[in-house]
């Protein structure tokens, strides 16, 4: 299991430094310092075995946090733990710096203390955490209060304590999509997937049962077959149902109850959290396509002319529209027409940067742009880099629809129907590229 | 010097200071003392000196002071183990103390205090800890079994702690139950033989249902207890995997990992005819293309393992070659891992956007990503037979990028692909030749030159440039030296007229100039080969060449079944067992898949169904070794084809008696890196031999052979070291016979007759198992006194007695045959027209076996009856 945790500042002097096992010597501590912070090439694996101890290690801006073992520990455990560390902290005291990790040292120590036990990781939900590590100390709890700690922190909903209450029941469920293209010069898809997030943010009272719902292939056709027949019509009509290739869940889902009969259930966190991630390949929207042209007129002229098109409702707007059109190293000079927003070459991004504030669907723009080059021997063909593009539309380019989000709550006295919910699809680009 | 000294030293002011402030009277100033001090603790600085006012801060209500205090005392108390006591008194009243945290807190560190007095004192509080009413204590409780376990193992088993512990796995608290099983867990591996965690269908089925209900951690703790487990039967094996899939779906990724495990390792036992198979199959690649969406240091982890899991059950990944893509932001250590990947993909159907995949990689920026995606084109020609001339084609247009260490790369593998493909390509070598002056890598250079060697007769100019190496020949690495060498020998034979002066230069550079000894030897060699018979010479170098195979770099097969016992653990990342990378005792053990249809086959029923009149099985009351002894080796044969004398008692298609015996492959070349070992066993005047046939099928010298046995049945063990004495070269071959000796250590094999061995060389160690004819165990003072075997005949309990048939035998020569093999004849008498044998054996471990051979005259047809008794 984990032997102990160090925290580094960029410079490599500890900040934190836990052991937790008799095998991990002081001397892990140096051993990581010089061998990885203070190496001279780059870091090739994240994971290293120095004398036959293994160290683990991320980085988050310019703090390091390493896990040592002299174990064969399950790796994918640390990494996931080390996450939730930093997690854990920041929801704590936001940012994770050096100051900030020297101004909660204590607290620091103490979480290490609670989540960690002779290396093995415990209950590290930050909802639990926060109801008996807190900075000021806790005082004059009753023994009812103390119960219900520990009974929460060891209990199946660790991440919810009971009795939180709000005046008014709210929801926000947001579906959060990048998409991904590869495509060829001549307009041939080579690879698209989407990857996706249902993040909620939820302010409900009491413990509250909910159960989420979305145009999934298998429940609309399971739906459909199950012979309800009002159901089935609207399931053919309007709403189309989408392959979903495959999805995780956030641990307060039901996972059995979604293995035997795909429907997710669940006690939400309070506050904000990822409720699921899923990937789908199979008919994406894609928002805008880009079709290329490059000529190379003589050896020291590029003539380069982009569309791109919006192919999505006429009533909807993307935003944040960027192309990105590489140039050749031995650029000298560049003459950007465009119809609509702002291009400019950048010289030190070897690249044409072409903006639109907003674009509805269903239209389309072009740029056209003269390179001028320098002579060069260099042998060397120009590689031609992929064009990319970065924009954001206001629907899932999977075509993923929230269909029904209920929520229970048997004891106290409201309804789902009491319960106000919102909901809204941003569609972003992952990797968006059209090869040239 | 001395301001490192400064830093870890803090000055006797401050030490004082901080003394008067922790004994305060204002709490306070003592908080913040104590802070101060812990924070000196965490830079290293040496605070033990205020170990006494430290510790009297402990009696406290304020529990943030408490926790640093005890954070200190963790740190100290072993280099204070006198002034640690005095913390006890609190520790016990904290771990009766009305706040389930505080009794916690004080279980918790009283374990990380590695002090024998202190642990004393430890084994009351924690007896009544981890029957707390509260589920925190208690799930703290079952850790610090673990702890103590770490410091004084005997304790704990004294204590009867463990016994608690396994009753922990019933509690109604999940996460009880999940540090219950962590703590059994590590206690067990560091006694490999206990039966400490039991796991049986029942338990197993507890632990099943505490998966769905505790904490991610926990559930990896489960899953990853689970995955050692061996089920019964498929059905069992079936049912648990239907349990465990919808963990996939966890947004953990090590839940994911640990759950591929379970199933990676159960599916072995499960019938590939079985639509669930099928299924499972289905439902592993979605989880696994997931982790790749994971952080950058989960998705290296994921990808080291689906690296393993491609090369065990290539199906589940083949159609998702996609999405191992390589893109622009990944950090290096993801990018070569997801090339390894890529090429283990590669087939016919995807080939093609592979390699446009791999040429967009060889033009990226970072030298050892290129270097290995050139390297992978080459892969994919030698993989993909189809595919070879698109590969060399990219290969050329690379090549003319002139980027010197994308040529370099290039020639090497191009070298590889000439090997592969004989006489198809050798179009291109004009380009390579073009290219000779940018070559500065030894590797590189090394190729070239076997290149213009290989294939001197259609490059015109190839004296002139191998002569242009010659020049700085002493300045070249011995691989250079060596082909170099070797190619111009080449070159002289096949234009022996021109190159004559070339040769004799060379010849005298390697033998007259050199110290390398190798270099040395190749030139004395082809000196006298040359002078004395150039026929000769020319069959020898110029013959032709084997093949070289495509998947030179797959994990030996045991150890990659070993490594997906271990999936997402450190062992499956670094793709080396545990025993190479932990110390001590633990991780040693061996894990290994499970085989498919472990039921053994029923001898019992099989002897009923072919000879009614015989025996039914056999329970024998003297211990299963014999009672397998008999039941294997004398099984009858099913054949119903002539069998020749006593060889008809057959056991596995093997010779019983060993004689005549055709040696088997016990170790092909192809799983031992080019080792091939075959052999037999056989008893030459009372000592038992093994036989031995080594066999180098590798391109290199292998040198220091060793051997050694696992524990078996008998205690089989070499009588003396492996005579191999000269290096075994190249396709050479040689027979060695091992004396063995019976006094090793025993343990029951199954079958009985198995032996498990490890051959080392300089290369690797490699296992096989092979299986002994009984025979060679039976000894030579086997012949009993008549009168001694009729009162052991008649000793001998009726339940110790196995009958069984013998078809198509012939008398004849029966005795005398059986004699050689150290099998008596006692007695021969005639009843009722029916001959009678008696006969005794004694094996090497003093077990006797008396047998009746009933002979009815005209029926070639035997019946032995046989009894067993160990001899004092």
């Amino acid at each position: 299991m984990i032997g102990g945790l160090f925290i580094y500042n960029h410079k490599g002097e500890v900040l934190i430094s836990r052991v937790y096992r008799d095998d991990i010597g002081r001397n892990a501590v140096d051993a990581f310092r010089v061998n990885v912070i203070h190496a001279r090439q780059q870091v090739r694996s994240p994971v290293t075995n120095i004398a036959r101890t293994s160290f683990f290690h991320v980085k988050r801006s310019n703090i390091w946090l390493a896990v040592v073992t002299k174990q064969n520990v399950n790796a994918a455990m640390v990494f996931e733990f080390l996450y939730k560390m930093c997690d854990v902290m920041a929801s704590y005291f936001g940012k994770i710096s050096e100051e900030n990790i020297k101004n909660n040292f204590v607290l620091i120590y103490e979480l290490l203390d609670e989540i960690l036990d002779f290396g093995y990781p415990q209950n590290s939900e930050t909802g639990s955490l926060k109801t008996f590590i807190t900075q000021q100390g806790i005082k004059g709890q009753t023994k009812e209060e103390q119960s219900q700690i520990t009974s929460q922190v060891t209990g199946q909903i660790g991440w919810r304590r009971e009795g939180i209450k709000y005046r008014r029941n709210e929801l926000f469920l947001d579906v959060l999509e990048s998409v991904n293209l590869l495509m060829s010069p001549q307009g041939q898809v080579l690879s698209a997937h989407v990857s996706g997030r249902v993040v909620m943010k939820s302010y409900l009272s009491g413990m509250p049962e909910c159960k989420f719902g979305m145009n999934d292939k298998i429940i609309i056709d399971k739906a459909g077959k199950g012979g309800v027949t009002n159901e089935a019509g609207k399931s053919t009509s309007g709403k189309q149902s989408i392959a979903i290739d495959d999805c995780t869940f956030n641990q307060c889902v039901r996972l059995s109850k979604f293995d035997s009969e795909r429907s997710i259930s669940f006690i939400p966190p309070d506050g904000e959290y990822e409720l699921m991630r899923y990937r789908t390949t199979k008919d994406i929207i894609l928002p805008f396509r880009v079709i290329p042209l490059v000529r190379e007129v003589g050896r020291t002229k590029l003539e380069v002319k982009v569309v791109i098109k919006s192919n999505f409702k006429p009533s909807l707007l993307a935003q944040k529209i960027e192309v990105r059109i590489p140039t050749p190293l031995n650029t000298s000079g560049v003459q950007v027409i465009c119809m609509k927003g702002k291009a400019k070459y950048k010289a030190s991004e070897n690249a044409i940067v072409w903006k639109i504030k907003r674009m509805a669907g269903m239209k389309e723009s072009q740029i056209s742009a003269e390179i001028e080059l320098l002579p060069t021997n260099d042998k060397k063909k120009w590689a031609r880099p992929p064009i990319s593009m970065n924009f954001e539309v206001p629907f899932a380019p999977s075509g993923l629809k929230v269909r029904y989000l209920k929520v229970f709550e048997s004891k106290l006295n409201y309804s789902d129907h009491d319960v106000i919910k919102w909901v809204r699809y941003i569609g972003r680009s992952g990797i968006y590229e059209t090869r040239c | 010097m001395r301001s490192v000294m400064f830093r870890f030293h803090v000055c006797a002011g401050e030490i004082f200071e901080l003394k008067a402030e922790l004994n305060s009277d204002k709490k306070e100033k003592k908080k913040e003392a104590v802070k101060k001090v812990i924070a000196s603790m965490t830079v290293g600085k040496d605070v033990s000196a205020l170990f006494p006012d430290v510790v009297n801060c402990m009696q406290t209500d304020n529990l943030e002071l408490k926790k640093l205090v005890y954070l200190y005392l963790m740190n100290y108390a072993k280099s204070q183990p006198d002034m640690a006591i005095m913390a006890v008194n609190t520790f016990v009243k904290d771990c009766e103390d009305p706040n389930p945290l505080i009794r916690a807190l004080a279980v918790r560190t009283m374990g990380c205090i590695r002090v024998d007095k202190i642990t004393e004192y430890l084994c009351e509080p924690l007896r009544k800890c981890l029957k707390d009413e509260d589920p925190y204590v208690r799930k703290t409780a079952a850790v610090c079994v673990a702890k103590l376990h770490d410091i004084n193992a005997q304790l704990v088993e004294d204590q009867g702690f463990l016994d608690t512990l396994k009753d922990l796995i019933s509690d109604s608290n999940p996460m009880v139950v999940a540090n219950a099983v962590a703590a059994l867990s590590e206690i067990a591996e560091s006694h490999p033989n206990s039966n400490l965690l039991d796991l049986n269908p029942q338990s197993i089925n507890k632990l099943l249902t505490a998966l769905n209900e505790c904490t991610e951690w926990g559930q990896i703790f489960i899953l990853d207890c689970l995955a050692n487990y061996t089920p019964r039967d498929d059905r069992e094996s079936q049912s648990i995997c239907e349990r465990v899939t919808p963990r996939l779906s966890h947004a953990n990724s090590a839940v994911v990992l640990s759950a591929v495990k379970v199933l990676m390792k159960f599916m072995e036992m499960l019938p590939k005819d079985l639509d669930y198979y099928g299924t499972l199959l289905k439902k592993l690649a979605p989880p696994l293309v997931t982790l790749l969406s994971a952080e950058p240091e989960l998705q290296y982890v994921a990808l080291r393992n689906i690296n393993l899991i491609v090369q065990k059950r290539p199906e589940i990944l083949k159609h998702e070659m996609k999405v191992f893509f390589v893109k622009y932001n990944d950090p290096i250590y993801v990018k070569l891992e997801k090339l390894d990947i890529m090429i283990r993909l590669a087939s016919q159907a995807n080939i093609a956007q592979v390699l446009a995949e791999l040429k967009e990689y060889a033009t990226e920026v970072d030298v050892d990503f290129v270097r290995k995606a050139v390297r992978a084109i080459g892969r994919c020609a030698i993989k993909v037979e189809q595919s070879a001339e698109r590969c060399v084609s990219t290969l050329l247009d690379l090549i003319q990028t002139k980027v010197n260490y994308v040529v370099q790369e290039a020639i090497v593998v191009i070298k590889d692909i000439f090997r592969k493909y004989p006489n198809k390509y050798e179009s291109v070598i004009a380009t390579l030749c073009e290219n000779l002056d940018s070559l500065d890598e030894p590797e590189a250079r090394a190729a070239m030159i076997w290149i213009v060697g290989e294939y001197a007769e259609r490059i015109d100019n190839a004296d002139e440039l191998l002569e242009s190496f010659l020049e700085g020949f002493h300045d070249e690495s011995t691989q250079v030296q060596l082909q170099l060498l070797t190619a111009i020998v080449k070159l002289f034979l096949k234009k022996p007229t021109e190159t004559q002066e070339l040769v004799q230069q060379v010849l005298s550079l390697a033998t007259q100039d050199s110290d390398n000894p190798d270099l040395r030897d190749r030139g004395y060699i082809y000196w006298r080969l040359l002078s004395t018979d150039p026929v000769a010479a020319k069959e020898v170098v110029l013959a032709e060449k084997p093949l070289i195979s495509e998947e030179t770099d797959l994990i030996e097969p045991t150890l990659l079944e070993e490594l997906i016992c271990h999936i997402g653990t450190l062992a499956s990342v670094y793709h080396k067992p545990p025993s190479a990378f932990v110390e001590g005792s633990r991780g040693v053990m061996h894990k290994r898949l499970p085989a498919q249809g472990t039921e053994c086959p029923d001898v019992g029923n099989a002897a009923g169904g072919s000879a009614p009149e015989a025996a039914p099985s056999i329970i024998p009351s003297q211990g299963d070794l014999l009672g397998d002894l008999l039941n294997l080796d004398l099984a009858p044969p099913t054949t119903a084809g002539p069998t020749p004398s006593t060889s008809g008692m057959q056991m596995g298609g093997m010779d019983l008696l060993g004689g005549g015996l055709d040696s088997l492959v016990w170790l092909p070349a192809m799983k031992a890196k080019g080792l091939e070992i075959s052999g037999t066993f056989a008893r030459r005047a009372g000592v038992i031999q093994m036989e031995l046939v080594l066999t180098n099928k590798a391109m290199s010298v292998m040198t220091d052979f060793a051997i050694q046995f696992n524990r078996n049945s008998f205690g089989l063990a070499p009588a003396g070291p492996l005579q191999v004495l000269t290096p075994l070269g190249p396709n050479q071959t040689i027979e060695v016979s091992l004396p063995l000796s019976t006094v090793g250590p025993v343990m029951k094999m199954d079958p009985l007759n198995n032996l498990q061995v490890a051959v080392k060389n300089n290369i690797d160690v490699f296992y096989f198992s092979c299986q002994y004819p009984i025979s060679m165990l039976f000894v030579e003072d086997g012949k009993m006194e008549r009168q001694v075997f009729l009162a052991t005949w008649k000793d001998i309990p009726n339940d110790n007695e196995s009958q069984f048939q013998i078809q198509d035998c012939h008398l004849n020569s029966a005795s005398n045959k059986l004699q050689g093999s150290n099998i008596f004849t006692i007695a021969k008498r005639t009843v009722e027209g029916q001959d009678m044998l008696y006969m005794s054996i004694k094996l090497s471990n003093g077990i006797w076996v008396l047998a009746e051979l009933k002979v009815q005259a005209g029926n070639p047809n035997y019946t032995v009856s046989s009894g067993t008794r160990r001899d004092r």
